[in-house]
């Protein structure tokens, strides 16, 4: 925490030029560069509206040092290390002397798709490509002029190298030097910076090590839970059993007994149980004795949602995605070979390892949040409105983040508004911690979706027809994305089902979007993960219907506009050994799915162990375009490859009445050492813009997995998780 | 008070016995390496090393560690097991978001100083108690059988 102060102070110096730094603040006259570099600054209170047209990524300290300002959240994706790639490449500076420091909120940092500062949607590096290269070319280009002024020399006479520039003459100087007198030059028109081609590029496409690595094995990184503010309360809450329930007895006695509880408070997020520790303030909140009233209208119930939305999906849903020649004519056509078949998919929480936690310390003119959060502006909105002031006099100070997977980029800032009503409250610090029951039942997970499909088949096998019906909830309605839904269809209900890549005539994609008591969010490839299963599962059934290899099936349906994901097959039949013999008892399953711009294919190696499926070895192949760190993507695919086998094998949030059954690791099983496959991964090289990472390689592996047993055992696999209550169900 | 013995070094705390001693590390002496995940033993992020035995700290009792050596991810490096760990970490690229790396690397720690070459099935059983989301469990393995090596080499 004192560290954020310091670093803010020192950006501010730097700022005003006393630091002897150069604050890099595009496409503006010095003097309002530092107005604005200021404005960027969270001390700066009340200017940081100013202009779009800013860019404060650079500072570079009389030491080399080279500071990133950084506007992306790392939950483990490795973005502090990808933009540090992007920026050192053009800024010719060691990548040895980048540093990190967290930017604060400003419309700079904001994304260039959308109004708002937030890492999601696997997007960082593919928006942050030219921008964060633009930003390194161009303090490069400065330094250079620094350099020149001084020797006297014309600049196109120097070149950089590892933060050095060199002269005609043998004159050098180190970055270092020539800061303070760049940051004083007005920066080049963006129309004269000239960015790298790519046959020249020293750090992009090279497997850099994580830049952050080493205070995460010497336990000195600092999660949000992990700030320590001087005078600090911690905080845990009763919160609704079910969403809506409102306590209507509270008893506190033996919740006040507990030693080192200070207060009891009763606020709009439940009943919180405030302490000089963690350990006090849970059991104090154990100790509560509560009447909860539930809120009124339907009571969520798991099962009965289901059935009600297979019944739903019976019906010709009203919202079309797609329509292309006559489904309900060719489905009625005789002669035709006719598949249908209902895909299923729960309520999953996101379940990262460090549970939601916030510090707030809430005051008459000034409100500081320290959170991992990947929605920065949207939460410091949130904290003004509760705390009754205005945006520019919140401070949001980012933390690493102990996992996101989408949950950490809440719409309605869940986590930071009841840390900021209660230090509003308290009139001091607290430090509100999440157990993770509460994390678990706290809400905002992955829709439950049923999807209904239907196809039909010529006699030579080709697919003549295929009807996809989504019936789910809306995660855009009411958020600040709502913007993207259009004709009443939210994009993420049917992305990678509107999209279906084969070849067919009669395609029609439809959508029930259903409202239930229950809140959702994007969840680790958002719609993705759902409709890549019922897509690639069934695509599948067809194969088997139409008695063709399922890869070679999916190869005959790729027209030549698929060209990524043709090679994509290529690859990851040579490398999986597609066809090859297996060892007795196993057998692959193979998918394919594009999303965030990027097309994963993955084959699953599985065999039946105690009655129960294990996946043995999973083979991916990516195309994410350039690979600007190709170690970082490999991480991704096992990461997505396992956070994607723990839903398909485990994963599900179930209510009964009203309330979520699941709480903890027992219950909510996820992946463990003795599960986890071997992952080889596998990266298409391509000169296009990068795409994204992240997620991509999430959709495929249940449909892998589930192919693969199909291929086992003949069992499909048409509902998920695998594995409900120990045991393995079709 | 308890008299605490945590990295070589005597802490004395004024807390009640039965607090855990997660707490007792992360809210009385702002030791914060080591992690809540679970709070019941099921996720491992709280690993510390009691007389060099892998032991989940949000269950034990801090009157429990009394006349124990305590070891937390902010002393494991004393140890030539603890460095190797941390080193062959680095270099197999472990950690991803990094929130369960301190009890991974405890739990890692207390296997390699025992087991000088441990198989995979041996790697399973030391390391199934501890979860991670970002899955990098295939770095995990790879990076223990480095460290083994690297100590062995080093012997």
């Amino acid at each position: 925490m004192n560290e954020a102060i310091a670093s803010r102070r020192e950006f501010l110096r730097s700022a005003a030029g006393a630091g002897g730094g150069l604050i890099l603040a595009l496409a503006l006259p010095p003097a309002t560069r530092l107005s604005a570099a200021a404005a960027a600054s969270s001390t700066a209170a009340g200017s940081a509206a100013a202009a779009n047209s800013i860019n404060a990524f650079v500072k570079i300290g009389a030491d080399d040092t080279v500071t990133l300002v950084m506007h992306k959240s790392e939950m483990g994706q490795g973005i502090y290390t990808g933009l540090s790639q992007l920026l050192a490449e053009e800024l010719d500076c060691d990548m040895g002397r980048v540093r990190i420091e967290t930017a604060p909120v400003a419309a700079v940092y904001n994304h260039p798709m959308f109004p708002m500062q937030f890492t999601g949607g696997s997007m960082s590096i593919a928006s942050c490509w030219t921008s964060l290269r633009m930003a390194g070319a161009t303090a490069r280009a400065m330094l250079i002029q620094a350099a020149a002024d001084q020797w006297q020399v014309a600049p196109d006479t120097c070149r950089a190298e590892r933060s050095m520039v060199f002269g005609p003459d043998g004159q050098k100087a180190r970055f270092g030097q020539l800061a303070e007198a760049a940051g004083k030059l007005p920066p080049p028109d963006p129309k004269t910076v000239v960015l790298k081609p790519q046959d020249e590029f020293a750090l992009i496409g090279k497997p850099i090590k994580r830049i952050e690595a080493k205070e995460k094995v010497n336990g000195s990184g600092e999660f949000g839970l992990d700030v320590r503010v001087p005078g600090m309360l911690r905080a845990v809450l009763a919160r609704p059993p079910a969403l809506g329930s409102t306590p209507t007895r509270i008893d506190d006695t033996a919740a006040r007994a507990v030693p080192g509880v200070i207060k009891v408070v009763s606020f709009s997020a439940g009943v919180a149980v405030v302490a000089r520790n963690t350990h006090a303030a849970r059991k104090g909140r154990d100790a509560l004795v509560i009447e909860w009233q539930a809120a009124p209208g339907p009571v969520l119930d798991t099962e009965r949602m289901r059935s009600d939305y297979r019944k739903l999906s019976l019906a010709l849903a009203p919202l079309v995605a797609r329509n292309d020649g006559d489904v309900a004519a060719a489905l009625r056509s005789s002669g035709t070979k006719h598949l249908e078949a209902f895909y299923e998919v729960p309520f999953l929480a996101h379940a990262p390892m460090e549970p939601l936690n916030c510090v707030a310390d809430c005051r008459a003119d000034r409100c500081d949040v320290w959170t991992g959060t990947q929605m920065q502006s949207p939460d410091r909105a949130a904290a003004a409105a509760v705390a009754g002031l205005s945006p520019e006099q919140v401070f949001i100070h980012t933390t690493l983040l102990g996992g996101g997977f989408g949950r950490r980029a809440n719409p309605a800032s869940d986590f930071v508004r009841e840390a900021v009503e209660l230090s509003k409250k308290l009139k001091t610090p607290v430090q509100i911690v999440w157990t993770r029951e509460d994390d678990m039942h706290g809400g905002w997970y992955r829709p439950l979706w049923v999807n209904r499909l239907q196809a039909a088949l010529g006699t030579d096998g080709k697919l003549l027809a295929w009807h996809h019906t989504v019936v789910g909830q809306s995660i855009m309605a009411g958020t600040n994305m709502q913007g993207m839904i259009k004709d009443g269809i939210d994009p993420t209900s049917v992305e990678g089902a509107a999209e279906l890549p084969y070849s067919i005539p009669n395609v029609r994609v439809d959508l029930h979007t259903t409202t239930a008591p229950v809140r959702v969010q994007w969840w680790r490839s958002v719609g993705h993960s759902h409709t890549a299963f019922a897509v690639e599962s069934f695509i599948d059934e067809c194969a088997v219907a139409a008695a063709i290899d399922p890869l070679e099936y999916r190869r005959s349906l790729l027209g030549g506009k698929q060209q990524r994901r043709r090679a994509v097959l290529e690859l990851l039949a040579e490398k999986s050994g597609w066809g090859q013999p297996l060892p007795a008892g196993r057998a692959r399953g193979i998918a394919i799915h594009e999303s965030f711009g990027s097309v994963v294919g993955e084959v699953a190696e599985v065999s039946m162990q105690n009655g129960l499926p294990r996946v043995h070895r999973v083979v991916a192949v990516i195309d994410c375009g350039m690979a600007v760190n190709p170690q970082m993507i490999a991480a991704q695919l096992e990461s997505a490859i396992n956070y994607g086998l723990s839903a398909a094998l485990y994963g599900e949030i179930t209510f009964a009445d009203g309330k979520p059954q699941q709480a903890n690791f027992d219950t909510y099983q996820v992946i463990r050492m003795n599960e986890a496959p071997l992952v080889e991964a596998h990266i298409l090289p391509s000169k296009e813009a990068p795409s994204g990472v992240g997620e991509p390689g999430l959709p495929p592996i249940a449909p892998a997995v589930g192919n693969a047993i199909f291929a086992l055992t003949q069992e499909r696999i048409r509902r998920l998780p695998m594995i409900r209550g120990g045991k393995f169900v079709v | 008070m308890q008299k605490l013995e945590i990295n070589g070094k005597i802490r004395q705390v004024d807390v009640e016995p039965e607090m855990p001693l997660l707490w007792v590390l992360r809210d009385v002496l702002d030791m914060t390496g080591t992690k809540f995940g679970c709070g019941v033993a099921l996720c491992g992020a709280c690993t510390v090393h009691m007389d060099g035995v892998a032991t989940r700290s949000c269950v034990l009792p801090v009157a429990s560690a009394v006349g124990h050596k305590i070891v937390t991810i902010e002393g494991v490096s004393a140890s030539k097991a603890g460095r190797a760990v941390q080193a062959a970490w680095i270099a197999a690229d472990v950690p991803q978001c990094g929130y369960c790396q301190s009890g991974q690397i405890m739990s890692a720690t207390s296997l390699i100083a025992k087991n000088k070459a441990p198989t995979d099935a041996e790697i399973d059983s030391a390391m199934s108690g501890n979860i991670c989301r970002c899955g990098v469990y295939n770095r995990i393995r790879a990076a223990i059988h480095k460290a083994a090596a690297d100590i062995g080499e080093a012997a």
